[in-house]
């Protein structure tokens, strides 16, 4: 499938916000921020402003942005829909939660709407996983491990957001990495998982059943219908990553989860200055969870394709 | 919208005949034409007469080899959408322009509410949906809903432009929800197929398979002279011998 940089820069910048939402609303939730406004309002900006640019560029994606709209109606059958519905209905807890702060409000509502933003920020990101597993064409996305990854890709990104704001005002409580240790581990598991899971799936489906003509022996192309490539091959077709996929799975892995793990324990434990360490953490799984992004779609292979010329899907 | 209707009785569709296309891409042309003017209008082209030529098309036609050797054959192979009962096409649309019609099972794309995601086109296993980037929306077969109704147009003419410009009729258009229409017999006489069965979205249109070879599908026989069954004596069978060895010179 086509990379497209503004869904690879939606999905990853929507799920460090709805990440650092999360953990900044389990925060609250435990009590963690008791009395300090500024320091909540300093993780809820920036997680605000990333979920806003991920949303933002993904209607730059859309032909009809003006349109958008219109997305919020068929949340009944559409996961794009419901992913809509959830990521405007979680702005309402995280801006409540912002007035309150900067307004000073006395108010007890704060832990109720923290548990509705954490499960906003996780019900939205579950969403945008499950666009892509709802889809049948595509075996390499239709998988329960997709949005499982979604989530843990979100946790971890939002986890290291956290630490590194966190560490702007004092150093980050033992607990705190912990949490974000074990989100790291943990989506490194699930996309090891999912790795393997694909490279063992080859597909079900041959151009044989494609064209029904399975009776009379295997099937070729022999003539294009086309000169050049069209939306359908440009679309599903893009084979552009895969010879280095291998490369860029070790790239991704290094950067997004075995180097943060690393400064975040070097930060925990080494008795160094925290915030150089967890910048780095932050910048090299960015940069990470963007290559493995990329290479999420590049390597997805399109049942269509076995109209023109893949033997297996 | 988005949701599915209950099944239809009515059930229109193409067949298409494997054995008599010849892979002109006459129905390609006229669907072109009468498509960038009608429903689906504008079908924009990019570089149309340039080096890299592109433009969304609502039907392509492939030709294929199938088979080995000598018991190869080109199968010419128009594909389109499929109007599927139960397609993925449809409900994965998050604004409800995508949409099955329930009188008739026509799957459209309204391109007054479609946003341009695209999510449509990833659904659909039949590469069959084409992104028309100039207008900015999905473009895909409408089985020609503005002619099959339109009683501006002659009687005869009211069936997919793509039907009425096939050299060969090698397409025919009907309602494949009554065994009884001309269509529906004939997929059942000729063993009509549709494609990818497996997936599960149930395609309305079928394919009529190539018909079997006259030589019963196998490699021709080169036979050598010496195991030619030797003749009777006749004078008949003489004088052929004699020609035969003559003009076989």
């Amino acid at each position: 499938m086509h990379p497209a940089y503004s869904v690879i820069l939606f999905t990853t910048a929507s799920g460090a916000g709805y990440g650092l939402l999360f953990w900044l609303s389990l925060g609250i939730q435990i009590g963690y921020f008791a009395g300090d406004r500024w320091q909540s309002l300093a993780m809820l900006v920036p997680a605000l402003a990333l979920i806003t640019i991920g949303l933002l560029s993904s209607m730059l994606h859309l032909g009809h942005p003006e349109r958008a709209h219109r997305a919020m109606s068929q949340w009944r059958s559409s996961w794009l829909s419901r992913e809509g519905v959830a990521a405007l209905s979680t702005y309402v807890p995280a801006s409540l939660m912002g007035m309150i702060w900067l307004l000073e409000i006395d108010t007890n509502f704060l832990p109720a709407l923290a548990i509705l933003a954490a499960a906003g920020a996780m019900i939205t990101v579950y969403c945008t996983g499950m666009i892509y597993a709802s889809l049948r064409t595509i075996r390499h996305w239709n998988l329960g491990l997709v949005p499982l990854f979604y989530i843990a890709a979100a946790a971890t990104t939002g986890a290291l957001l956290f630490l590194l704001i966190q560490s702007i005002f004092a150093r980050a409580p033992d607990w705190v990495a912990v949490t974000g240790v074990a989100a790291i581990a943990m989506a490194m598991i699930v996309k090891l998982i999912y790795w393997r899971t694909i490279d063992g799936n080859k597909g079900q489906y041959t151009a044989e059943m494609a064209t029904g003509l399975g009776a009379l022996g295997t099937v070729r192309p022999l003539d294009p219908p086309h000169t050049m490539p069209n939306f359908v091959m440009r679309e599903m077709g893009y084979k552009v990553g895969r010879k280095h996929a291998r490369k860029l799975r070790r790239v991704a892995v290094a950067l997004a989860f075995i180097l943060p793990l690393a400064m975040v324990l070097l930060a925990l434990y080494s008795g160094w200055p925290q915030l150089p360490m967890l910048a780095l953490a932050t910048l090299s799984a960015a940069i990470g969870i963007v290559v493995e992004r990329w290479l999420f779609f590049a390597e997805a292979e399109h049942v269509a394709m076995l109209y023109y010329g893949a033997a297996r899907a | 919208m988005t949701s599915l209707p209950a099944p239809s009785t009515r059930k229109l569709g193409l067949v298409i005949d494997l054995d008599i296309c010849v892979g002109c891409q006459a129905c390609a042309t006229s669907c072109k034409e009468w498509n960038t003017g009608g429903y689906s209008a504008p079908l924009s082209d990019h570089d149309p007469y340039g080096a890299d030529p592109s433009g969304a098309w609502l039907n392509r036609v492939h030709s294929y080899e199938v088979g080995e050797g000598a018991s190869g054959q080109t199968v010419h192979f128009p594909r389109s959408c499929l109007h599927c009962e139960e397609p993925d096409c449809v409900t994965v649309c998050p604004t409800g322009a995508s949409f099955k019609r329930a009188e008739d099972g026509i799957v459209l794309v309204n391109p007054d509410t479609c946003i341009g995601c695209k999510l449509c086109s990833w659904a659909c296993p039949y590469g069959a949906r084409e992104y028309d980037h100039d207008d900015g929306v999905m473009k895909k077969c409408t089985l020609c809903v503005d002619r099959i109704y339109n009683e501006t147009l002659a009687e005869e003419d009211r069936v997919p432009a793509c039907v009425k410009a096939c050299p060969t009729g090698a397409r025919a258009f009907g309602d494949l929800g009554d065994p009884k229409s001309e269509v529906s017999k004939n997929v059942a006489t000729r063993g009509g197929f549709s494609l990818l069965e497996e997936f599960g979205y149930k395609p309305v249109n079928r394919y009529l398979p190539p018909r079997p070879r006259r030589d019963g599908h196998s490699a021709p026989v080169n036979v050598p002279v010496e195991a030619i069954p030797a003749a009777d004596n006749s004078v008949a069978e003489k004088l052929f011998a004699w020609a035969d060895r003559v003009l076989s010179r």
